[in-house]
């Protein structure tokens, strides 16, 4: 079975043993958990908040696909599809319906969750590179049906959709206000990742992982186990979407293009597959680095092309991964 | 004549020069994806891995083509033979530096990195010619268009499908009927068992892909003067053409042949009955075949 070696088998620091820290964290955790949560609350006053929120949407995104290839070894080339039918919903939601934005974001994130439950059914009937494939593919029929159907907008996208007011009374139009709201989706979706890789669940998502014929004879149906990883994942992929399109006021094409399927998989390589923290810090570093790099255009796919190469020949643990083998720790 | 073209648009309830012209361009699609597919199932039967450059590589074998016409002046037969040398040669050069790293790996890295790839030339390709597209004359030999009858036949066209089925079918027998094929038939069975009996299997490896780029860039220049050449022609070609290879499972030659025209031919249809499907149509299709036979059509489980 070397052939099902899963894809972080690899990556993952040889310390990986369970030190029963704080709440499932191992101490190393805790601690970048508290560097994160520090930087967080400091961040919107050094640095520009709608930035930041552009940021922690994507980081979320990455860590939701991160729960399928770091954890399952599912390597989805769709993501985009969740990520972007999410911030359609959203914006739908919010500018036809008039939502709240809570609702609207929840709408957002169900109707990625039922999606990726069609598609996840289909597409966990093969592993690996077909995997991969059939994830794309489908993706990409999302991509048309949104080029076609009238509520998207086209090529327009859905553009002024409104920030609203949280819960019914609290307005978000000012950044800063936003931006603590962005940070509290972002952290509660990182808990729930987390919540879920440390329960007992996570736990047999781990042995399909590293050998799935043996989770299947110690008699785990591992077909219902990936496909609710599945649907978690896309779930969360789609509230990311849809905070994002509160946040900008647009929802596009972009969003669901296959370009950006790639460009999570970019962020959780370079910040570490199958770490915790990896697609945080690739998010923040690919995110920062298109905001430096927007006017030099198409040199933009050359670059992250150039990242993706260098990653997969010389740096397959990533930024979070190579820090963790450094010190010896799991992060 | 007449009452036969009746007869045609009284079953199909669509005009007959429709429903041909249709057929025909969803012919020629089947023709791309038949050559594509078959380009990845013969790279993925010796290296496991599913090559996603192969989109830029067709892409580069179309401006190749444009290349040598506008700048050095050979036209269209010389690209024939020029371009899958040139752009296989590229692909020869990447596997040697790059891919053959990565054999021991799991194969989703193989995807990265080809992505990663794919990326790199799309990415230089816009730069340099920007997204718009650039024009390829239809070589004099090939202007025209035959009357068949019931419909007139763009002398170009027909040249595209004929080309494309001797090249898939070549490539069937080399890979079937030869002494090289058996290696490789071998090989991908079992590597070690045949370098043990003395065949440079690394080289072999090497070679074929180089053979698949060369095959994807011969598309490329087949493609030139029907397809505007433009960076992007070539990934908006794999997406489908990797649906189309889970269709038809990458275990047998002739079923990805058979598959991708199959394919070219149902997406053509579903433009005359049903255009807004056209482009989803054949995602549809590989969802089917998913739930009612994983493997794929021609596929081993």
């Amino acid at each position: 079975m070397a052939d099902s070696t899963a894809i972080t088998a690899n990556a993952i620091p040889a310390t990986d043993r369970e030190d029963h820290g704080v709440w499932g964290f191992s101490r190393a955790q805790f601690g970048a958990l508290g560097v994160m949560v520090v930087f967080l609350a400091v961040a919107p006053f050094l640095l520009y908040p709608v930035f930041l929120m552009k940021l922690l949407c994507f980081a979320l995104f990455a860590c939701a696909f991160n729960l399928l290839i770091g954890y399952v070894g599912l390597l989805s080339f769709g993501h985009a599809a969740y990520f972007g039918m999410g911030g359609y919903l959203a914006g739908y939601a919010a500018k036809a319906w008039g939502l709240t934005p809570e609702i609207s974001i929840i709408i957002g994130g169900a109707t990625a969750a039922a999606l990726g439950a069609v598609a996840g059914w289909v597409a966990i009937r093969r592993q690996g590179i077909y995997f991969a494939m059939i994830t794309l593919a489908l993706a990409q029929m999302i991509y048309f049906f949104c080029v076609q159907a009238p509520f998207t907008g086209g090529e327009d996208g859905i553009q002024a959709i409104p920030r609203g007011r949280l819960l019914g009374f609290l307005p978000l139009d000012r950044d800063l206000t936003l931006y603590w709201v962005v940070a509290g989706i972002f952290l509660l979706g990182f808990l729930m990742i987390h919540r879920i890789i440390h329960s007992p669940y996570g736990m047999v998502l781990k042995s399909i992982r590293e050998n799935e014929p043996r989770a299947i004879s110690l008699g785990y149906r591992t077909d219902d186990y990936k496909l609710l990883a599945f649907v978690l994942s896309a779930g969360l992929a789609g509230v990311a979407g849809a905070t994002k399109s509160i946040v900008f006021g647009i929802a596009t094409l972009t969003d669901v293009h296959w370009s950006m399927s790639g460009e999570v998989v970019l962020m959780t390589l370079v910040g570490g597959l199958g770490t915790v923290f990896g697609p945080v810090v690739g998010a923040a570093v690919i995110v920062t680095m298109q905001n430096y790099l927007a006017e030099l255009g198409a040199w933009v796919t050359v670059i992250q092309g150039v990242i993706f190469v260098i990653c997969v020949l010389a740096f397959r643990r990533g930024i979070v991964g190579e820090i963790a083998n450094l010190l010896k720790v799991k992060l | 004549m007449d009452s036969f073209l009746d007869l045609i648009e009284t079953i199909s309830g669509r005009p007959a020069p429709l429903l041909f012209g249709q057929l025909l361009l969803g012919l020629i699609n089947g023709a791309f994806y038949a050559m594509m597919s078959l380009g990845l199932a013969v790279i993925f039967g010796l290296l496991n891995i599913i090559n996603f450059t192969h989109g830029a590589q067709f892409m580069m074998g179309a401006f190749a083509a444009w290349m040598l016409l506008e700048w050095a002046g050979l036209n269209y037969w010389w690209a024939l033979v020029l371009v899958p040398i040139v752009i296989g040669f590229t692909g020869v050069v990447m596997e040697r530096l790059m891919i053959s790293r990565l054999y021991k790996l799991d194969h989703l890295y193989g995807l990265l990195l080809t992505f990663g790839l794919g990326l790199i030339i799309e990415g230089v390709f816009r730069n340099q010619f920007g997204s718009s597209g650039l024009p390829y004359r239809i070589p004099d030999q090939l202007q025209g268009a035959w009357d068949l009858g019931f419909m007139f036949l763009p002398v170009y066209r027909g040249w595209v499908v004929i080309a494309a089925l001797i090249l898939c079918l070549a490539t069937w027998l080399v890979i079937e009927k030869t002494r090289l094929g058996a290696y490789l038939r071998a090989a991908t069975e079992n590597a070690p068992l045949v370098q043990a009996f003395g065949v440079n299997v690394p080289r072999m490896v090497t070679l074929t892909y180089g053979f698949g780029v060369a095959l994807a860039a011969i598309g490329g220049v087949l493609a030139a003067p029907i397809y505007s050449v433009n960076p992007q022609m070539g990934t908006n070609l794999i997406i489908v053409v990797f649906a189309v290879v889970v269709i038809g499972g990458m275990g047998s030659i002739l079923g990805s042949i058979i598959t991708g025209f199959g394919l070219g031919i149902v997406e053509g249809l579903t433009k005359v009955y049903y255009p807004e499907a056209s482009a989803t149509v054949i995602f549809v299709i590989m969802a089917i075949v998913l739930l009612a036979r994983p493997a794929g059509l021609f596929g081993r489980a």
